[in-house]
């Protein structure tokens, strides 16, 4: 059977492999359409997309939607543009990120190398965070946050969005370390490394890959997430998200398309950026562990 | 009192009980080696002497101070394990100071100890490397010396040999043995290869189903094994272990065995109290390099029988050659030298020393004692 597949495989025309990356590469363009719709109408003063030439390269070349969504836009009642709810974001971002991915990293150790009884239950029990819809805790975060004295802050956003990643961040650095050798940890131990001098010494400077598996995930996520920031901001928390919803759906004024799509630009660059430095080890890290080396 | 005693010591997960009332002393300076079929539990006593695992009950004393509940890092061992546990992400001397650094020695007394202990298994070349850039005899010695530089009362070896290719791996057993006769340190050597165990050891324990089956010299396991499961466990090929019938021929006791034809050979035996045994079945153990052709019969035995058997194949292995033949029923292998002059499907002549031969109760399946 493998010696027809092969044989097939081989005979594979040049005709058909040509029709194949014709196939993929419509499928590409058909695809990457919106981001250059984005990108060519962020560029073009506003009467030439209302004049009707959407699709077209711009006649005029202008950065002057960039500059307005950024710095002088009408977002809900101040004229501010976006740069103060960027700075939201990244204040909210970062710490949520790096919170959740360490708690993620040292939830897997304990369940994979200091096993305790019922630890795959409460294994069990953090994966199905991973499956709560959203709206489901809506109310009642709410009301935990307002208990806490944590309502409409950033830091009650950055609590919402590590309560909601650790299980996914766990999940990831659990079957890391399930094939990590024990015998490392045993060595450890025996050399006299404690609990935490393992974690730090032995087991983080090898979770490299997962780890940008972990940051690029939560980063995505959280920047992106538009329903508790829209819920549990304060008027001084609002994430990018947030913002550029306000900035789109304003009722007031002219429709300014080219700064609407400059903006969403903006909200979408970080994700991307992330992405494309750290993305060549998203695969090996998804990777890492199925496949013996 | 020994250096390193193992006190009745059992250990169960839940209700099996999978290590049964342990009992073993180590004297200082000696080479023990838990020799055993894997899932026989030698694993896991010496991660209980390690303090990876809890005592379930009994006691593990090293120098006298009990062990039991005390913290691996606190016990004064070390451990050399089958995968080496090398820290990928420190450099070869990293990785052999950092159980001196967890312990507080101060930095210029872990650089001397490294030098030191590089020096002596002459890896100083790759102190700055990774453990991903050496080849495995490398690793391996690596691992000893991360071991080494703590100086400790006990050296635990966890199957340190098993990852190593056939070359390396009798390369390295000798320079195991090398270093603890140069420095007498006390050793616990787990393995499953049951040459390992022979040459490396002073003493072997063989273990089977969470038991010791026998605690000894390599010698007196080899020699006098207490039951047929260390008689066949240890050796190889392994011992020939045959039906036979005790008969009293000429006022001596003789062991009756059925040749390939059906027709009955009388072996003498050289222990007197087998007489006890006449007209009762026994498990005959024959060692395959007590069975030769009559030229090569060890002149120091008092005790050769002769007997004309079939041989089925010979298999010439260069240094000898094996022959297998049919007795009792079984398939029986004489190690015979290379240039015995054996055939298939032909008649000889072999010589049996009987003085080496060793009888088993075939209901306790244990050493008839002479």
């Amino acid at each position: 059977m493998s010696v027809a597949t092969q044989d097939t495989a081989i005979r594979t025309g040049r005709v058909v492999r040509t029709l194949i990356y014709v196939v993929l590469l419509l499928f590409a363009l058909f695809y990457m359409l919106p981001l250059y719709v984005m990108l060519v109408n962020s560029v073009k003063p506003l009467d030439e997309i209302t004049g009707g030439g959407m699709m077209n390269l711009p006649q005029v070349f202008t950065f002057e939607p960039w500059v307005k969504a950024w710095s002088s836009a009408q977002i809900g009642v101040d004229p501010t543009g976006l740069s103060p709810y960027f700075w939201n974001s990244i204040k909210m971002v970062v710490p949520a990120v790096a919170i959740s991915t360490v708690l993620g990293a040292l939830n897997g150790y304990v369940l994979t190398k200091w096993r305790f009884k019922y630890d795959t239950i409460i294994f069990g029990l953090m994966l199905f965070a991973c499956f709560i819809p959203f709206q489901i805790v809506l109310i009642p975060m709410a009301k935990m946050l307002g208990l806490m004295g944590m309502a409409g802050s950033t830091s009650g956003l950055v609590l919402v969005h590590v309560v909601y990643g650790v299980g996914f961040t766990t999940l990831y650095f659990r079957n890391y370390y399930a094939v990590f050798p024990t015998e490392l940890v045993r060595a450890a131990q025996i050399d006299g490394a404690g609990f935490f001098q393992i974690f730090w010494r032995i087991l983080l400077p090898s979770s490299g890959p997962i780890a940008v598996v972990s940051i690029i995930w939560q980063f995505t996520n959280i920047w992106n997430d538009f329903l508790f920031g829209a819920s549990f901001a304060g008027a001084s928390s609002q994430p990018m998200t947030v913002a550029l919803n306000n900035l789109v759906q304003s009722s007031q004024g002219v429709k300014e398309y080219n700064v609407h799509f400059a903006g969403a630009i903006l909200a979408a660059m970080p994700t991307l950026l992330v992405y494309v430095v750290a993305g060549r080890y998203f695969v090996r890290g998804l990777m890492a562990g199925s496949v013996k080396g | 009192m020994g250096f390193l005693d193992i006190v009745n010591t059992t250990k169960s997960y839940g209700a099996v009980e999978v290590l049964h009332n342990i009992d073993i002393s180590v004297e200082e300076g000696e080479f023990l080696v838990l020799v055993g079929p894997s899932g026989c539990g030698k694993s896991t006593l010496l991660n209980m002497i390690a303090g990876l695992e809890e005592i379930t009950s009994g006691e593990i004393r090293i120098k006298g101070g009990v062990m039991n509940g005390v913290h691996p890092s606190k016990r004064n061992i070390a451990m050399v394990f089958q995968s080496y546990a090398l820290y990928p992400n420190m450099t070869v001397g990293k990785n052999i100071t950092f159980g001196l650094e967890m312990h507080g020695t101060p930095k210029a007394e872990r650089e001397a100890a490294m030098h030191k202990v590089a020096k002596l298994l002459q890896i100083e070349p790759l102190l700055d490397r990774k453990p991903g850039a050496l080849s495995g005899g490398q690793r391996q010695r690596v691992a000893m010396g991360r071991a080494l530089v703590r100086n400790p009362d006990v050296f635990l070896f966890d199957e340190p040999l098993s990852n190593l290719d056939a070359k390396l791996r009798v390369d390295m057993r000798t320079e195991i043995k090398k270093l603890h006769q140069k420095l007498g340190t006390t050793i616990v050597y787990v393995t499953h290869d049951q040459i390992e165990a022979m040459t490396l050891s002073t003493r072997i324990a063989v273990m089977n189903g969470g038991y010791v089956q026998q605690l000894g010299t390599p010698q007196e396991i080899y020699d006098t094994p207490e039951n047929i499961f260390v008689a066949t466990f240890m050796g190889s090929p392994a011992m020939n272990v045959v039906n036979a019938k005790v008969a009293i021929e000429n006022g001596r006791p003789v062991a009756q065995v059925a040749l390939h034809d059906g027709s009955l050979t009388s072996l003498p035996f050289s222990q007197e109290n087998m007489a006890d045994w006449a007209g009762k079945e026994i498990f005959l153990g024959i060692r395959p390099e007590t069975i030769t052709d009559e030229d090569a019969a060890d002149r120091k035995s008092n005790n050769i029988a002769l007997m004309t058997n079939r041989i089925v194949v010979t298999e010439p292995a260069g240094s000898d050659t094996f022959v297998t033949m049919v007795m009792g029923g079984k398939d029986v292998v004489a190690r015979m030298r290379s240039d015995a002059e054996v055939k298939a499907n032909a008649d000889f002549s072999f010589a049996v020393n009987m003085e080496k031969a060793v009888a088993f109760d075939p209901v306790t399946e244990k050493r008839i004692v002479p």
